[in-house]
């Protein structure tokens, strides 16, 4: 018996065009298309991807629910077996997209999914319950090693074969216990991992605890016509020849700028964020950071002034790592300065 | 980003357009933002029309900057 994969792709992966196309609604094509051809052939002969969804990144982050309805029926006309999506990499956007379709599908339709995504992808929460979610590098060029393990984990699935830990298969914990069998009672291996720890050798939890990091709410501003703003963007905005070489993808830096002279970004400022479609930040680059509106603000006395130095970075394949340490460096510079809020925008 | 400036106690908002993303980075104050490509604006509208919305969601964000929250809340 061959079983039935549908495969979801977005714009680039689709063959369908770059950032100028992450607009396209969803489109259903009944034959394989980029990366379904090379994982069909990992199958094995043991199934076939019948079909291949695509849609656009932007399309399906910014209408989703317009989107999963097209999806939802159309994944319900052609009933697979399994729906393989991504994989994502690192990709912001085309995670969150594999993510509502994965947990869309499976709730909905109650088949299974398999995806792939890099783990600081901030979608693999969002779906790693739901969805098989293979641990895949952070970028396209890992893609001959993402396939076979996808591959293999969706026969698995199809044949009802049980998968093993995650660490053996390749894919993200689900939060799910499991019970096993120790030959050691628990009181046994308590007191051993009690004893590494006490003399500082290497122990493993049986059990890690989430960590929640959440910052307490800071205190909103009392007088907003009193207060110093900053402008800050993930977006990518710098000055035209981008003088410090901030790069456009995996951000090993931040830039700032001096602000206090002009009116608006437009004319001076371009975007370098590889992210997006740049043409129209390019045009007027405060479609991105709204320096004009801030500035137009000062001037009428609604904000007590906007703090002269503009801070700018990109995030897309930003590692959390790198905007930590960004987060941490740019904050003590406000905070230094008196800054009395911030805003951050992200595209 | 927003998290590690927040943690100085500086009141900090996260406009941007999949808020999704904001709430799992642990911004507490969001605006929800036009689009990807252009989060504080739209090339289909006339010049005076776009700053006008530029305007508005500018407007929120300082709302949300003079707002005590407990936890994630949208402006």
């Amino acid at each position: 018996m061959t079983y039935k994969v549908l495969y979801y792709v977005n714009q680039f992966f689709g063959q369908i065009g770059g950032e100028e196309k992450a607009d396209i609604a969803p489109i259903l094509k009944n034959e394989k298309i980029g990366p379904a051809m090379g994982f069909e052939q990992l199958l094995g002969g043991e199934a076939e991807v019948v079909a291949t969804l695509i849609c656009g990144d932007n399309y399906f982050n910014e209408h989703e629910e317009e989107a999963l309805k097209f999806i939802i029926d159309a994944v319900s006309e052609v009933n697979p077996d399994i729906v393989v999506a991504g994989p994502a990499f690192n990709a912001g956007r085309y995670g969150m997209a594999c993510a509502g379709v994965a947990t869309h599908v499976f709730d909905e339709l109650g088949i299974p999914v398999v995806t792939g995504m890099y783990k600081e992808n901030p979608a693999v929460d969002h779906c790693k319950a739901k969805a098989i979610v293979v641990e895949v590098s952070d970028s396209a060029a890992g893609m001959r090693n993402a396939l076979p393990v996808m591959a293999k984990i969706t026969k698995k699935i199809l044949k009802k074969e049980e998968l093993g830990m995650p660490k053996e298969e390749g894919y993200f914990p689900q939060g799910k216990r499991l019970t096993v069998f120790s030959n050691e009672r628990g009181s046994e291996r308590a007191v051993k991992m009690l004893v590494a720890r006490l003399k500082g050798e290497d122990f493993e939890t049986e059990l890690p605890m989430p960590v929640f990091d959440k910052v307490e709410p800071a205190a909103a501003i009392k007088d907003i016509k009193k207060a110093k703003i900053a402008l800050i963007t993930s977006g990518g905005i710098v000055p035209s020849g981008n003088p410090d070489r901030i790069q456009s993808a995996s951000a090993q830096k931040w830039g700032k700028y001096n602000i206090k002279d002009i009116e608006s970004l437009k004319g001076g400022y371009y975007t370098i964020h590889g992210g997006y479609d740049p043409v129209y930040a390019n045009e007027f680059p405060d479609r991105v950071a709204p320096l004009d509106i801030l500035k137009k603000y000062e001037k009428e006395g609604e904000i007590g002034e906007i703090f002269e130095y503009f801070y700018t970075t990109t995030g897309t394949g930003t590692s959390v790592g790198n905007s930590i340490t960004f987060g941490v460096e740019i904050g003590k510079e406000l905070m230094d300065a008196g800054v009395d809020g911030a805003i951050l925008t992200s595209t | 980003m927003v998290k590690e400036i927040e943690r100085y106690g500086i009141p900090i908002v996260h406009m941007s357009t999949i808020t999704t993303i904001s709430e799992s980075v642990g911004a507490n104050r969001i605006v929800p933002t036009i689009a990807i490509p252009y989060p504080v604006g739209n090339p289909t509208l006339s010049e005076n029309v776009e700053l006008d919305l530029r305007e508005k969601l500018v407007k929120r964000a300082l709302t949300a900057l003079t707002t005590e929250v407990s936890g994630v809340e949208y402006f």
